[in-house]
């Protein structure tokens, strides 16, 4: 469960092009559900995601998880709840070049120093699960582009976090490989995760697993309401 | 503990991955790095192991040399200040000596000519005879009937048979030395009797040198003297010197080096940038980033020392340092060929780590220090 | 699924590097420990024949012999004409021109 309550975020503070992204927003979030944030962009909706998954701190304003106030906890704490409680799969996906499908999944435990027999198995079985079990060794310059979200996603469950995060995920994804994507977000709720994502695309806010759409705009929370699936 | 040394080979596993990107770029890196250290490193071994030898070696230096001085120059001793010499209490033996240099038109070499002294019975030479340093026996062909001809400076010529030749292996003291009689010498050179190139005393208590050249100086006015631990400190600062000009050299190199290494670190491209984000976001704390970019400097330059010393020591000591021969040479025709004992001074080969492997390391941290203390949001944006 | 990892190589290659380093100063130390019979042949020599300086130029007096070369032998014929001996440059001038004082005769040696 993550609450914010009257949180802002001002990038460029204190300087000319200062710009207020999040304009007070009190929020909860969690829960097994699948929550999207809709909204033009330039709504803050990402901003709002980077608060929510702890990437970034709130100029003011609280974010607690699971009644623990974490916003203002050093560095080196958030990153340990980041890499514990969060999964986060990029617009861009993100991979590292230069590195196998296996090795990008793995990349988020390498500071844990894991038992790397046991890692690579997890890995392989988390691209397995995705349809990419014959991938692992490529490296990820040359996957589709489907595989490649399909390895971010991998990655973002590799430490098997509470939260997956998703920021625009069918940006880049034709029609089949959206439907292959929610397909996904399916089984993830079906094993008790929580989703949550940015989207502008009502291919998502309307499919039927969501339970949750809110809508922002200039930095404000305009509507939440119950998605088709709660429906 | 074990978790931290599986933690480190994870992002030595990274940092190797992220390197194979930019292979032709670390290879040269590293190749430039290695001969750097290689060079740098053969003269610091090829100096110390000199030293250490001349330390050894001359440790046996007459005590004493007496030179005489006429303006500033050095001439001929006359023999007549022997017995006020050897009088000087303390002086166990004053002996003149004589020896100068021959420069042989034929193949252009000098050679050290030189009488043994009477007290050395196994280098005795007789009217006509000759004992040659082995350097002398690969520039000049003495041919099958041992006949060694020199041609004076008046011009005459001279027929030496080679009575003997000094042993393989003494070319550090002795390549080109030529040992003939004391009549043959002032033929030679037409020399008048009496006069030496020099005087030698031996002393009976080393403590003492600074009393009897007190004394000396009083007896034989118009001279110098040369003692055997300044002959040790010159042999001190000699290589020293030395391995100064060339590291100079090797200085500007690596400085340059240092600009360039920190000029491509610092100029941290756009894709460096966003793969810290992407790994803080991932959840990697900024000291794991800072971690795998120190192995990645210390993986270049930690190789690179630890290859190029040892290509050095093989270079020095197992091949004669082949590759200085060229700038230690200079102008000599008659370049001794000697073997020198192992030897690593270990402050020194410390030194040469500092200095090789903290700067570069540093240099590959520091400008990733700010891009990794960033907010790990901006890969969002 | 035990396949080499890099890390493996890149520290396995440093170890290996790192021990022949080990090696050769090993080699070093045992070296200087039992020199080799030229060094006494060469002690022999340097005594017998009281000779003052190691062969390692033979192009010019004052780099041949340095520690017996007189003061000004690297100005050769006249004090214009400069040192063009490439050894001349790998040289220093023996330390006790630099001395205080005095430079001929006793006042050499005075202890520092």
């Amino acid at each position: 469960m993550i609450e914010l309550q009257d949180v802002t975020k001002v990038y460029n503070e204190g300087r000319q092009n200062a710009f207020a992204a999040i304009r007070g927003v009190g929020i909860t979030v969690g829960n097994d559900l699948t929550a999207v944030f809709k909204g033009p962009s330039g709504s803050g909706k990402t901003t709002l995601l980077t608060l929510i998954g702890c990437l970034a701190r709130p100029t003011s304003g609280r974010v607690t998880l699971n009644g623990e106030t974490i916003s203002g906890l050093p560095e080196k704490f958030l990153t340990e709840i980041r890499r514990k409680t969060f999964g986060f799969v990029f617009q861009r996906f993100n991979l590292i070049r230069g590195l196998s499908a296996r090795e990008n999944v793995m990349l988020p435990a390498y500071p844990l120093g894991l038992d790397h027999a046991a890692l690579t198995r997890r890995a392989d079985e988390l691209l397995d699960h995705l349809g990419l079990g014959s991938k692992g060794g490529l490296s990820v310059e040359h996957l589709s582009g489907g595989e490649a979200q399909r390895v971010a996603i991998a990655r973002a469950l590799v430490n098997d976090p509470e939260y997956v995060i998703a920021d625009e995920p069918t940006a880049n994804l034709d029609t089949k490989l959206t439907a292959q994507f929610l397909d996904i977000v399916r089984t993830l709720r079906a094993e008790g995760k929580t989703v949550i994502m940015t989207s502008h695309d009502p291919r998502i806010w309307q499919a039927d697993i969501v339970d949750r759409v809110i809508t922002l705009e200039d930095g404000l929370l305009t509507a939440d309401e119950r998605g088709a699936h709660a429906a | 503990m074990i978790r931290q040394v599986a933690r480190q080979r994870y992002l030595i596993d990274f940092t190797l991955a992220s390197m194979m990107r930019r292979k032709v770029k670390n290879v040269v890196l590293f190749g430039v790095y290695f001969l750097i250290v290689f060079v740098l490193a053969s003269v610091m071994l090829f100096g110390s192991a000199i030293r250490r030898e001349a330390a050894l070696l001359l440790a046996n230096a007459p005590e004493v040399t007496v030179q005489k001085l006429v303006m500033g120059r050095h001439d001929m001793i006359s023999g007549e200040h022997l017995e006020a010499l050897s009088a000087i209490r303390g002086v166990r033996r004053a002996e003149g000596r004589l020896w100068g240099y021959l420069f042989d038109r034929g193949n252009g070499a000098n050679y050290t000519m030189m009488v043994p002294p009477a007290s050395d019975t196994t280098h005795a030479v007789g009217p006509g005879e000759a004992i040659v340093g082995s350097g002398i026996d690969r520039v000049k062909t003495i041919g099958r009937n041992e006949y060694l001809f020199l041609i004076a400076p008046s011009g005459r010529f001279f027929k030496f048979t080679v009575k003997e030749r000094l042993p393989e292996g003494s070319g550090l003291v002795a390549a080109d030395l030529v040992l003939i009689s004391e009549a043959d010498y002032r033929a030679l050179f037409d020399l008048p009797d009496g006069v030496y190139t020099d005087l030698a005393l031996s002393i009976r208590n080393e403590k003492e040198v600074a009393t009897i050249l007190g004394k000396a100086a009083k007896a034989v006015p118009n001279s110098r003297f040369v003692t055997r631990s300044s002959i040790a400190r010159t042999y001190e600062s000699i290589f020293t010197w030395r391995e100064g000009v060339l590291l100079a050299l090797l200085g500007a190199a690596i400085l340059s080096f240092a600009i360039l290494a920190f000029d491509k670190a610092s100029g941290l491209s756009a894709e460096e940038r966003r793969e810290i984000g992407i790994l803080k976001a991932v959840g990697w704390e900024t000291s794991d980033v800072l971690t795998s970019k120190f192995w990645e400097g210390a993986l270049i330059s930690l190789g690179a020392f630890l290859i190029g010393l040892i290509a050095a020591y093989a270079h020095v000591f197992f091949f004669q340092a082949g590759l200085l021969e060229p700038v230690l040479k200079g102008w000599a025709v008659l370049y001794p060929d000697f073997r020198l004992t192992p030897h690593i001074d270990p402050l020194q080969v410390t030194t040469l780590a500092f200095f090789t492997i903290v700067p570069y390391t540093a240099a590959t941290i520091i400008p990733i220090w700010r891009a990794a203390i960033t907010d790990p949001d901006t890969v969002m944006r | 699924m035990s396949a080499l990892r890099r890390s493996d190589v890149a520290v396995g290659a440093l170890a290996a590097a790192a021990s022949l380093a080990l090696v050769a100063m090993l080699h070093a130390f045992v070296a200087s420990r039992t020199p080799p019979a030229s060094q006494a042949v060469n002690a022999a020599l340097v005594r017998d024949l009281g000779l003052t300086d190691l062969v390692l130029f033979t192009d010019a007096r004052y780099t041949r012999h340095p520690s017996v070369a007189d003061l000004h032998s690297a100005f050769q014929d006249h004090p214009m004409s400069l040192d063009h001996f490439p050894s001349g440059s790998l040289i220093a001038p023996p330390r006790h021109i630099f001395g205080t004082g005095p430079r001929f005769a006793s006042d050499e040696e005075i202890p520092e």
